[in-house]
């Protein structure tokens, strides 16, 4: 069977889905029977690519020229495929969890929500299977785009502040991107993605490869969260939960991750990265936001501000691991996306679950709630478990192969910035579950567990936090795919 | 048959109308628009046709009277002249369309005396496009500047007075232009544009030469709002009609940019003007600094009216700024975005005039969120309008951009890129402003609801022009491949 037109019918089905939400708007149950029927049919579409991408092939289907040469082109390869199925699969978690959230608290404005959510998928998907930098950047700009009406979807003055900043910051990254990918085309006459690389046949200048790193680094570093360019991610959840579960913890920041190794892997190529000694501003970089964004979350008594802080200190890892520069740190770097997305849109979804049915957000007031929201403290203990590193977790699993990657790169600086921030994460969680579990709680008599739309989604994703550290192979073969990833990253050195 | 003398036809047409109008309109009043409508109509027709025929067969040279040039004048219609024919007319179209039910209610009873100007100016500015004589595109160019001095003060209570400042500006650049004619007359002895591309490089050193170029530069400066020739501009734009705005300010400046172009880069040819100083440079400089300027002022005004007549003045500095790089992707990108503008500027002109026919003003300080219920369709083009202004993808607004940036990379000129890129965040500011105001309740104000409109769109065919335009920026963003295509074909190195 030809599969070349399914990553486009992956792309295109939410988009088809968005006039039939915004038509049922007065309709509600109808209106989130299309989401769910559009991330049924992706997520199935998704799936239908993993054979190929398994067996290290790619579906390609060029469209039509964007640019003279420059076609908008999809590929999905074997990276890609392994994004999209995190994205679209989380995406289903996630639209029950809304339809919960969103009726449990009474927002407003649901049918832009949710037309919005499905663009936002479309684009996390082109981003995953953009054949080069030019389609790239479309779907990176439409994600932004996308995205702006549900991070100030509250319309309160901190949510529409927050929607500038958020703007000022993704939209400045993304000129940045543009000046970068214009440099690339000029001097390489190409923006294909290539493992390997686009300048093995060019010899430039060592300070103007670091021109252009660093233009890449101001674009894909913004949703990457790296600091000092973080500031619009912790600001960025004055949005709905839900919201901040999927997209600030799946799919604007991990698109930013997934960047992050496009240009590392697939437009430096590794060994250019190492020979231009690039991965060390990386790594030092990496390192640097991984720390102090773990200090600051032990600052915040805001919940979700605390998972944001987290959340920026977890991208890093993924950096970190890519900035090694070696097979088995790219690997680690690679299930580290998979691993995170799955643990942090948990303790998101727990955060937005308690806010709903309990109305509390800050951290102070959360003593006893594990007596009166017993599942919803159980997923919340293994998410955050997991991120701590703690085994049989998934997040284990990633950072066992973050720590053997900077053993391999002779690296132990890094090592130590594992395990510090490791101590770390046990350090800003730990407080909270003891706070739950062990302190007497106040007002919480008349309270029970919060709705079954919201709690049987972030117990799933916590069951799968558990199996994909039990069992990385369990589905998808998810520990192949990211091995043999990172091996292609590398075969050309 | 029709193909060789199709450049005359299409001045013809608007020569017939502008009698035409007068005659029928002092008889039945009622038909004036129509007439207007029917002869832009049937001059968009023929600029298409004549497109066409140029992509088929190229140039196509009319000799006036039969006698062949250095004697007799000539129309050039090759690829250059074509297609600014063509977008001055497709546009001029839809906005004599979009004037019928605006018109009466702006300057009511001098429709006729109106839609005559209009022609006399689409007249002079076909005049100028075609004419392969730099003396008759003088008198072109006198033709359309008084239809326009005319047209501008039919308008607001101020508009005289803008326009009496426009006619003083603009008579000193035109006659500094025909000062520069004569020169370069005395040194070559010809008038014609063909001629004097093959003569000029004898005289290359010559101050005479020098001299005219730049006081051609200055003059044509003048006409197409060059910073920091364009203190006419915003008060003649704010305060004329607004089916004038619409009309002349997509078309006007680019018609002279026109010529810029003709100038510099086809008939001295890029060498011959850098030969003695570094005049291209010395444009983009200025063309630069427009930028800037025009997208700082914007950001300054409230009137919504005023900031797109600032908008003008930074958008004009890209298209020179583009020609002023004289390599094939700066002058595609400059060329390409004079379609762009022309669409964004002509749609968003056209939505002023949508919101001044229903709220009677347009001062954007007073815009809030029932316009979205009000007028949907209007602000959906306003939407994609803006998008485009601030050059995301897919939209066209973006390519034009991307092919400047890459000019300005093969040149190695940093700072031009830089300023394209900043100019395009100051864009994102004053646009995202109004989307913010329109699309959100005003987080201040009391009330906690939306504020609740009763749709009350403006007529279907105010609606239709405007929402052909806006739909027209994603066709163009699509197309651009098809289209820069062309235009780098046309480029004369």
């Amino acid at each position: 069977m030809d599969l070349s037109i399914v990553p486009l019918l992956a792309i295109l089905v939410s988009l088809f889905a968005v006039p039939f939400i915004l038509l049922s708007s007065k309709k509600p149950n109808l209106r989130e029977t299309w989401t769910i029927l559009a991330g049924l049919i992706k997520f199935g579409l998704v799936l239908s690519l993993l054979p190929t991408a398994l067996r290290g092939e790619s579906v390609e289907i060029h469209l039509f020229d964007l640019a003279p040469g420059l076609p908008l082109a999809l590929n999905a390869d074997p990276f890609g495929v392994f994004f999209a199925i995190i994205a679209s699969g989380l995406w289903i978690f996630t639209s029950f969890y809304s339809i919960g959230y969103m009726r449990g608290a009474g927002e407003g404005k649901q049918t832009r929500y949710f037309a919005s959510f499905a663009v936002c998928l479309s684009a996390t998907i082109g981003i995953a299977f953009s054949a080069n930098l030019l389609t790239f950047i479309l779907f990176y700009e439409m994600l932004t785009l996308a995205t702006y009406p549900l991070v100030i979807h509250k319309e309160t003055e901190k949510s529409i502040t927050a929607g500038r900043k958020y703007l000022a910051f993704t939209l400045t990254a993304g000129l940045l991107l543009i000046a970068a990918a214009g440099m690339v085309y000029t001097y390489t006459g190409t923006l294909d993605f290539t493992p390997g690389g686009l300048f093995t046949e060019v010899d430039l200048p060592q300070h103007i490869m670091l021109i252009i790193f660093i233009l890449f680094l101001g674009g894909v570093g913004v949703k990457a969260g790296i600091m000092p360019i973080h500031g619009w991610l912790p600001s960025a959840m004055a949005a709905p939960t839900p919201v901040s579960a999927l997209l600030h913890a799946v799919a604007v920041v991990k698109s930013g991750v997934f960047a992050v190794i496009r240009v590392v892997g697939f437009v430096f190529g590794t060994d250019v990265m190492a020979s231009y000694g690039l991965g060390d501003i990386l790594i030092v970089l990496a390192g640097t936001t991984i720390i102090i964004a773990s200090l600051l979350a032990f600052a915040q008594d805001n919940l979700k501000r605390r998972l944001a802080y987290s959340t920026v200190g977890h991208l890093s890892y993924i950096v970190l691991g890519v900035a090694l520069l070696t097979p088995l740190g790219m690997q680690g770097g690679i299930m580290h996306i998979a691993a995170h997305a799955t643990m942090k849109i948990t303790l998101f979804f727990c955060a937005g679950a308690i806010y709903v049915n309990l109305h509390r957000e800050n951290i102070s007031q959360l003593n006893g709630i594990a007596k009166v929201m017993p599942w919803t403290m159980a997923a919340f203990t293994i998410g955050s478990m997991g991120l701590a590193g703690i085994p049989p977790l998934n997040g284990f699993v990633s950072k066992w192969y973050l720590a053997l990657g900077s053993l391999e790169g002779d690296m132990i600086v890094p090592l130590i910035v594992l395990i510090i921030s490791g101590l770390l994460n046990v350090g800003y969680f730990f407080p909270i579950i003891q706070r739950a579990y062990f302190r007497k709680g106040e007002g919480l008599e008349k309270h029970g567990e919060a709705s079954p739309f919201m709690v049987v989604p972030l117990f799933s994703t916590a069951i799968l936090s558990i199996l994909f550290g039990l069992f990385p192979n369990l589905f998808f073969s998810f520990f192949d795919l990211a091995s043999s990833i990172a091996a292609t990253l590398f075969t050309g050195g | 048959m029709i193909e060789t003398q199709l450049p005359a036809y299409i001045a013809l047409t608007f020569v017939l109308f502008s009698v035409l109008i007068p005659l029928f309109g002092m008889w039945k009043k009622e038909w004036v628009q129509p007439l207007a409508v029917a002869g832009s109509g049937l001059a968009a027709t023929l600029s298409i046709y004549g497109f066409i025929s140029y992509l088929n067969s190229g140039p196509i040279r009319y000799f006036f009277g039969g006698w062949e040039p250095p004697i007799g004048i000539e129309f050039v219609y090759d690829g250059l002249s074509g297609f600014f024919v063509l977008v001055i007319n497709v546009v001029a179209f839809l906005v004599l369309v979009h004037s019928r039910k605006i018109g009466p209610l702006e300057f009511p009873g001098k429709e006729m005396p109106y839609y005559a100007l209009a022609m006399l100016a689409m007249l002079g500015f076909n005049g100028m496009l075609l004419t392969g004589d730099l003396f008759n595109f003088y008198v072109f160019l006198e033709i359309s500047s008084l239809a326009s001095y005319a047209l501008i003060a039919i308008g607001e209570k101020q508009a005289p007075y803008a326009a009496l400042r426009y006619l003083i500006i603009g008579t000193a650049g035109g006659t500094l232009y025909l000062l520069g004619v004569g020169f370069l007359y005395t040194v070559t002895g010809t008038l014609n544009m063909i001629d004097m591309a093959a003569m000029l490089p004898m005289y290359a050193e010559s101050t005479a030469v020098v001299a005219a170029l730049i006081l051609m530069i200055v003059g044509i400066g003048v006409k197409a709002a060059l910073f920091p020739m364009h203190g006419w501009l915003p008060d003649s734009y704010t305060y004329a009609a607004s089916s004038t705005s619409a009309l002349i300010a997509p078309i006007g400046t680019k018609v002279a940019a026109y010529i810029l172009f003709r100038i510099m880069l086809f008939i001295f040819g890029i060498e011959l003007v850098d030969a003695v100083a570094p005049l291209s440079t010395i444009v983009g400089v200025l063309a630069s600094v427009g930028i800037l300027y025009g997208s700082i002022m914007a950001i300054a005004q409230t009137e919504m009216k005023r900031m797109l007549a600032y908008s003008s003045v930074s958008q004009i500095g890209y298209i020179i700024m583009g020609l002023s790089l004289a390599n094939p992707f700066g002058f595609a990108g400059a060329l390409l975005h004079v379609l762009n503008h022309a669409v964004m500027k002509a749609c968003l002109f056209m939505i002023s005039g949508n919101l001044r026919m229903k709220e009677g003003h347009t001062d954007i300080s007073l815009f809030d969120d029932s316009y979205r219920k009000k007028y949907p369709w209007t602000m959906a083009s306003f939407t994609i309008a803006a998008i485009s202004m601030v050059g995301l993808p897919p939209l066209a607004g973006f390519f034009s951009k991307w092919y400047l940036a890459l000019g300005t990379i093969d040149n190695g000129n940093w700072l031009f890129l830089a300023v394209i890129l900043i100019s395009s965040l100051l864009n994102a500011v004053y646009f995202f402003r109004i989307l913010e105001k329109v699309y959100m309740k005003n987080p201040s104000s009391e009330q906690k609801e939306p504020s609740d409109g009763v749709r009350n769109e403006v007529s279907f065919s105010m609606l239709a022009p405007t929402s052909i335009l806006a739909m027209g920026l994603i066709v163009i963003g699509f197309m651009n491949a098809v289209i820069v295509g062309i235009l780098l074909d046309i480029f004369p190195l």
